[in-house]
Formats: structure tokens, C-alpha cells, sequence
């Protein structure tokens, strides 16, 4: 029993490490596709970063805005696209990690990962006025 | 400024934020905030926003050497996320309607906190006993040596070490940094970590800590596309020659060095965010 966590803690380290290392490595060349169409549409133009305006959309809205965007070519949309697979980088190791548990029957750490992730799903909830 | 000098100007300098970050050992997002607010007159707001989306890029970029070579203590990263993801949250629900002088002044006493941190000697030290909490939890483990024998450690204080690490976490949320010092202060001073474990745990615990607070600032529209994307490509790209030249050089003189030019940024933080300039 013991030889066997062992091996499947290893395994998990193994696909772990490489998970976060290609995900930061492909949200990053679509960040960079989008930054080079974004500044050849726009690169001339004034910045305005100065003061900030609030905006309230929920995650599900902004990756609609996101979709629709990417479409049409927009760079900022590439760009956010970038973002949301680097996000996702991590989520992905917290699901992994959660799975990894469950075939080790350790539901202490089953249970502990749950609410990790329900903690983000909380704050994504919280991050918009409904 | 147009977008492109803009653009230009920050990989630049987030390419110099992520090499310092990565020989002071504070992480990219201490100077990037500085950078943004004082150098480039942007809103506090969006700075933290892509800081944040910086921190996410460089920790599992780094988390991913440590977690193969089995240094990361991932049971024990996985249960103070539960600390730090709830930290986070609330960081960045303050943040959200905190003004930007007190975020800019927090933010300057938290810099001078973690570069004197970032001074002090660190010893490795090795805990034999569990605490019984930590042994139910089964927070000990085991890392490899430079020769690859495993070094088994314990740990104590389990609640002192989860409550420090709310607060690390709020840190991140409110400011856009990783809090990598707080963090080392509830692994290794409370917890009784040994330090390479702490430092590559911490690191681990990072992306998944910023996800709970970006999912917010990403909903209130701080976080700009046309700000993260020179910010993030820079910081990695930074913190990747940071460690290659690390393991080239004397760390202390270097540490020396930046933490007097990070206590200077940090002045000058609290200075604007008093003046109200920020």
C-alpha cells in the first residue's frame, strides 16, 4: 500500500510540473500573438491608463465578449484569451491534484481540495454585483 | 505615450522587475507596481490587476522545476490554500473600495517589511517530531538532498502557520504581489519548514492564491489586456535570467544591494500615496 502511494505521488509531481510548465509557456505565445495584432491595429494610438473606470461583467460574460472578439481578429480579445489559459494553469492542478486524491483514497485531501476550489467558486461569484 | 512606446517600455522594465525580483528572492511584483504607478503614472488599480496576472505567470513557471524534482510538500500547499484563497478574496474585496493613497501606502510598509526580511540569515533547520495535528493532517514529508537521499522533516504549530497564512494571502489580494515573505514567516519561523521546502511551496501555492483574487479584479475591469501582456511575457522572461545568473553569483551582496534600492521605492510609495499622487 505504502509502495503504491508512493508511485502515484511521484506520477502526480511528474504530470503536475509538466502541466504548470507547457500551460505558462502556451498562454504565453497566445498572449504574445495577441500583443503583436493588438499593436499593429492600435500601437499609434494614445494610452489611457491614467484613471481607472470600474466595470461590473460577470466571468461568463466577459469570456462571451471574449469568443466574439477572437473572431473578429481583436488583439485585446487574444490577449485576454492568454490570460483566462494562464488562469487556468493553475485551476487545472487543483483538479488534478483532486483526482490524484481520490484514486489514493486519501478523502481527507479530497475534501480538503473541494473547498480550496469552492473558495474561488465563491469569489467569482463575489467579484460582480448580480 | 502611445501604445507601442508604452508597450516597449514596460518589457523593458518588466523584464527588470522580474531579474531583481528573482535575485532579491521578493518576486516580480514588488517592483512592478512602482514601475506602473510612479514611473508610468497608471492607476494603482490596473497595476495590481496585472502584478497579479505577473505573479501567476513566474510562480508556476518556477513551481514546475521544484514539483519534479519532489522538493514541493504539495499536501501541505494544498491545505494553507484554504488560508490563503480566503485571504486573497477578501484582499481584493478591500481593494476594490479602498482608495488608492491607502493601497499605495500599504503597500510601501509591506516593501520595507520583505526586503528586511529578505536579509535575515536563513538556517536550515530540520523538525524531527510532529505536532499531532500536523501528523493527522499528514503535513510532513520528505525532499531529496543534493545527493538525493531523502531528508524527512516534521512541522508544529499547524493553526499559527494557517492563520499567518490568511494574512499572506490577504497581502496578495490587496496589493498584487506574491507575499512570498509571509509566507516564509508562517513555513519556516511558525511552522518549522526547512527552508528550501517552505520557499518552493510557497512558490507552488502562488498561482492558485492569485486565481482567487484576479477572478474578482478580472470581473471590476482592472485587469487591462494591454497592460498584462508586456507585463507578463517581461516578468518571465526576467525572473528566468534572475535565477540563471543566481546560481552564478554571491546571492548576499546582491541581496544587499536591492534591498536598499527596494527600501528607496518603498519611500518613495509612501511618500506619493501620502501626497495623494497615487
Amino acid at each position: 500500500m505504502e509502495q503504491k502511494n508512493r508511485f502515484t505521488d511521484k506520477t502526480l509531481q511528474t504530470i503536475v510540473g509538466n502541466l504548470l510548465r507547457y500551460g505558462v509557456w502556451l498562454a504565453l505565445s497566445v498572449g504574445a500573438i495577441g500583443g503583436t495584432v493588438y499593436l499593429i491595429k492600435h500601437g499609434h494610438e494614445t494610452i489611457h491608463y491614467g484613471s481607472f473606470t470600474e466595470s461590473d461583467k460577470s466571468i461568463g460574460q466577459l469570456i462571451h465578449e471574449m469568443i466574439s472578439g477572437v473572431r473578429e481578429g481583436s488583439g485585446t480579445a487574444i490577449i485576454f484569451s492568454g490570460i483566462i489559459l494562464l488562469f487556468l494553469t493553475p485551476a487545472l492542478r487543483l483538479v488534478l491534484s483532486f483526482f490524484s486524491f481520490l484514486i489514493e483514497k486519501d478523502y481527507l485531501y479530497v475534501l480538503i481540495t473541494l473547498v480550496v476550489m469552492l473558495i474561488i467558486g465563491i469569489s467569482i461569484s463575489l467579484g460582480y454585483s448580480h | 505615450m502611445t501604445i507601442l512606446a508604452f508597450t516597449l517600455i514596460m518589457l523593458l522594465g518588466a523584464f527588470m522587475a522580474g531579474l531583481i525580483g528573482s535575485l532579491s528572492g521578493l518576486g516580480g511584483g514588488i517592483i512592478i507596481i512602482p514601475l506602473l504607478t510612479i514611473g508610468l503614472g497608471v492607476d494603482i488599480h490596473y497595476a495590481v490587476g496585472a502584478a497579479l496576472v505577473s505573479v501567476i505567470a513566474t510562480s508556476s513557471g518556477s513551481a514546475a522545476a521544484y514539483v519534479r524534482e519532489g522538493i514541493t510538500n504539495m499536501r501541505l500547499g494544498i491545505f494553507l490554500e484554504i488560508a490563503t484563497t480566503t485571504g486573497a478574496v477578501c484582499g481584493a474585496l478591500i481593494s476594490t473600495i479602498a482608495p488608492g493613497s491607502f493601497i499605495a501606502v500599504l503597500f510601501g510598509l509591506t516593501l520595507i517589511f520583505s526586503s528586511i526580511n529578505s536579509l535575515r540569515k536563513k538556517e536550515e533547520q530540520v523538525l524531527e517530531q510532529s505536532s499531532p495535528l500536523a501528523r493527522k493532517l499528514k503535513l510532513d514529508g520528505s525532499y531529496p538532498d543534493t545527493n538525493g537521499h531523502p531528508i524527512r522533516y516534521g512541522t508544529k504549530h499547524v493553526l499559527g502557520g494557517f492563520g499567518m497564512m490568511g494574512i499572506a494571502g490577504m497581502m496578495s489580494g490587496l496589493l498584487g504581489i506574491g507575499s512570498g515573505a509571509f509566507k516564509v514567516i508562517a513555513m519556516d519561523n511558525i511552522m518549522r519548514i526547512p527552508f528550501k521546502v517552505s520557499t518552493t511551496t510557497s512558490n507552488f501555492m502562488m498561482g492558485v492564491t492569485a486565481i482567487a483574487s484576479t477572478v474578482i479584479y478580472l470581473q471590476k475591469g482592472y485587469v487591462q489586456p494591454g497592460i498584462c501582456m508586456p507585463t507578463m511575457i517581461g516578468v518571465l522572461f526576467g525572473s528566468i535570467a534572475g535565477s540563471r545568473i543566481l546560481i552564478r553569483s554571491n546571492p548576499k551582496k546582491l541581496r544587499l544591494f536591492f534591498a536598499v534600492i527596494i527600501l528607496l521605492l518603498a519611500i518613495n510609495m509612501i511618500y506619493h500615496g501620502i501626497a495623494g499622487k497615487i
